[in-house]
């Protein structure tokens, strides 16, 4: 493991190496390097088998965090890259040729986050919604029981029993109003 | 009769065919039909009896858990957990039980590593039992699920008796399980297992020397070697084709470094080798059930003192905790913030490469009746891919 | 049979392309009137001892429904059979949830499905949402979209509650009070108006007979 750390530095630039646990560690990439890094880590550094590509929503920082789990079956070891991209322009280069289930993630980021990964087969069409109007539902300004609530009819007869809003209600409409 | 089939690796592209030219039938095998495992539709293009090109659409089932989980508070989650992977609920909730210990620091104490142990072999078993009828009926063997549905129940029941629910147990929690082996559980466990195994014997012999099954499933689905590492697949799919991995050996969690078992290879990865493999695994897990029982203690606490869980903050970190399910790598990613509700929870299900990736390329020129059989082979559920 | 006085205005069938409009049926669905007396207490008992289940395991539910086929629990003793299609099919079962994606199918295969049709909802997310109440992809109200005839409460309901579900079907049809099938041909514009607000793209015809 160390002297992946230390190759991924000194080759692609990686930062901030954290050991999770004796079998699980994570590393940062620019996004520019990240297709070499994940290729190296497959063809010299034994990480052949891709567990899943995810993406996190850092609306704080204004980023989406792009996640690749690896597994290097022989060490018995497992590295998540990560890379920040622009939440403005999510673009991300497309690593489908790497490993044959590649397509499926980035066309499942795609629609649920909106990042763009040009090249990869099939990414445009609807991955589990139909028909869906809404923005990318996995970003943190998504409000689901807002959307829940106005799209869908409600059977009446659900009652809160938050203290807070019964003595809102009940107690001191004039302050609520 | 002994024919030996040429195992013929199907294109990698995809065919386009000439739909105008008459010569091509479009046509939806589910999501209303019998022959699909669960929820989820797979759109032929078919040339006479031939499948020319497939493609997986799922989105059927899709609840938008990753969504949901973020809107709850950590134990608020453990109900909806479950729920992700339905016919194999337990490997949920070990795994989310896990990162958040993880993350959190908790240690759990001795006698529940092994109740835990215990309670994903018994879900595993029964997942199996499932999953055998399916592949019998899908050639058209319709006693094989009456039996093993019923052998199923038996192992449901026991569910029953240590957590209360039959499908969702909601049995493993943080810091533990919820509750220690009620008097005289274990002794019949044993009884059930006695059953099992000699019904499990029967299913052997009517199902694995039957003349059609043979002829039908041999050959299907042919998965080489070399698809092991560029697909993804794990779980029985890749052991059938000889590549020795099964993540209770490799990743050696809870009490399986303590457990005596051999990793079961196949020599190649057809729908009768994996049938059989996942046969034999079966018998292996009765075994494993058995040294499980032998060797639990028998005092100790089965939960660790937590702090309040409606109050409950995870300090920020992130971790990814997998666990070898019946078919292959399930895992958990869980991204905290320091905060009451967790960050980002994805669910890695073996699934989603099998049923989508795998699937859409050996269907291609496979016989249109055998479909329903091929899919059941790789064991794909649907749940898992879209959650 | 029909009247031809009132016969009501074709269906629009906006969702197909204009060169498709001619193959599918573009009349409404309508009610059919009881038979006489004994007649159709006959009939009723004859529907309710053979209803045939359609094979579509729309949710979590579609767990339990194996363990009622088979033998422990074994419902072809009540007369009930799965079938692979909805024409041959009398009862619906709806298992659980509905994603949109899902409930676009639901209404295809409830209105694929030959009279007299009866439909059964277990589980409490057709009730009222359930555990997927703030999800963005699932309905809260199936009888908003379908008109259901029994509802099964429980997550997952067990074998014993499904087939005590199914008892309380027979009594309902023996009774004659099983008109889920006139109740929807009655306020079709009603259900096809809430069918279309959540099914954002519907390329089917309007009544998928």
């Amino acid at each position: 493991m160390n002297t992946t750390a230390s190759a991924l530095a000194e080759r692609y630039g990686a930062r901030n190496w954290h050991d999770q646990r004796p079998d699980l560690a994570s590393v940062v990439l620019d996004p520019s390097k990240l297709r070499d890094a994940l290729a190296w880590l497959r063809d010299f550094g034994g990480y052949k088998h891709l567990s899943f590509a995810t993406a996190i929503d850092n609306i704080e920082r204004g980023a989406f965090t792009l996640t690749y789990t690896l597994r290097n079956h022989e060490k018995g070891h497992n590295l998540i890259v990560h890379c920040d991209i622009d939440r403005g322009h999510p673009v991300m280069e497309s690593i489908h040729l790497l490993w044959e289930q590649a397509w499926t993630y980035q066309r499942e980021m795609r629609e649920w986050f909106g990042i763009d990964f040009p090249g990869s087969p099939r990414v445009e069409e609807e991955f589990v919604l139909e028909g869906w109007e809404g923005p990318p539902m996995m970003r943190r300004d998504f409000d689901s029981l807002e959307y829940s609530n106005a799209t869908y009819a409600e059977r009446p007869g659900r009652e809160t029993h938050d203290p807070a809003s019964y003595m809102k209600e009940k107690l001191y409409p004039e302050v609520a109003g | 009769m002994k024919r030996e089939k040429a195992h013929i690796i199907p294109p990698a592209e995809r065919a386009s065919p000439d739909l105008s030219s008459g010569k091509y039938l479009v046509m939806w095998q589910g999501p209303q039909h019998p022959g699909i495992t669960g929820n989820m539709s797979l759109r032929l293009i078919a040339e006479g009896d031939t499948v020319v090109d497939c493609e997986t659409h799922v989105g059927y089932l899709h609840r938008g858990f990753e969504k949901l989980m973020e809107r709850r508070l950590w134990m608020q989650n453990f109900p909806l957990v479950c729920r992700i992977a339905v016919p194999e609920p337990d490997f949920n909730e070990y795994c989310y039980a896990a990162a958040i210990e993880e993350l959190a620091g908790i240690q759990i104490p001795e006698k529940a590593v092994w109740l835990r142990t215990l309670s994903l072999e018994m879900m595993r078993l029964a997942s199996f039992l499932m999953w055998i009828g399916g592949q019998a009926g899908a050639f058209g063997h319709g006693t094989i699920i009456q039996w093993s549905v019923t052998m199923r129940d038996y192992v449901l029941d026991l569910f029953e008796e240590l957590t209360g629910g039959r499908i969702y147990h909601m049995y493993i929690i943080p810091g533990g399980v919820r509750s220690d082996v009620p008097k005289g559980f274990l002794q019949h466990v044993l009884e059930v297992l006695k059953v099992v195994e000699k019904n499990l014997d029967d299913i052997e012999l009517v199902m694995f020397h039957n003349a059609i099954f043979k002829l039908r499933a041999e050959g299907l689905g042919y998965i080489p070697k070399e698809w092991i590492d560029q697909y993804g697949i794990t779980g029985p799919n890749a052991r059938a084709a000889g590549v020795a991995r099964d993540l209770r050996k490799d990743w050696g969690y809870l009490a399986y470094p303590k457990l005596d078992f051999e990793i079961i290879l196949g020599t190649k990865s057809d729908a009768y080798e994996r049938s059989r493999l996942r046969l034999l695994e079966m018998y292996q897990c009765i075994n494993l059930l058995r040294q499980i029982i032998d060797a639990m203690p028998k005092e100790g606490s089965f939960k660790e003192k937590l702090p309040n869980p409606l109050h409950w903050k995870i300090p920020a970190g992130e971790t990814y905790v997998a666990a070898e399910c019946t078919r292959g790598e399930y895992g958990f990613y869980v991204v905290s913030d320091g905060s009451d509700k967790p960050r980002r929870v994805t669910v890695r299900g073996p699934s989603y490469t099998h049923a989508v990736s795998v699937m859409e390329r050996l269907a291609r020129g496979t016989n249109i009746a055998d479909i329903a059989g091929l899919m059941v082979s790789l064991h794909t559920y649907p749940p898992e891919i879209e959650r | 049979m029909s009247d031809k006085k009132n016969t009501p205005a074709p269906l629009a069938n906006e969702g197909l392309p204009p060169e498709e409009r001619g193959f599918f049926c573009d009349a409404a669905p309508r009610e059919y009137a009881p038979a006489q007396g004994v007649l159709e207490d006959f009939y009723n008992w004859a529907r309710s001892q053979s209803l045939w289940v359609l094979g579509f395991g729309t949710g979590c539910g579609a767990i339990e429904l194996r363990p009622l086929m088979t033998s422990r629990f074994d419902m072809y003793r009540y007369g009930i059979q799965p079938r692979p299609t909805p024409r041959q099919s009398s009862v619906f079962v709806i298992g659980g949830y509905a994603s949109v994606k899902t409930l676009k199918r639901i209404v295809r295969s409830y209105e694929q499905m030959m009279g007299p049709k009866f439909v059964v909802a277990l589980g409490s997310c057709t009730i009222n949402g359930g555990m997927y109440w703030d999800s963005y992809n699932t309905i809260k109200r199936i009888d908003q979209y379908i008109p259901v005839d029994v509802y099964i409460a429980g997550c997952m309901p067990r074998p014993e509650a499904l087939l005590s579900g199914f008892l309380e079907l027979k009594k309902i049809i023996r009774e004659g009070k099983a008109e889920g099938q006139n109740e929807y041909a009655r306020n079709f514009d009603w259900y096809k108006a809430n069918q279309k607000n959540v099914i954002k793209d519907w390329n089917m015809p309007d009544y998928n007979w």
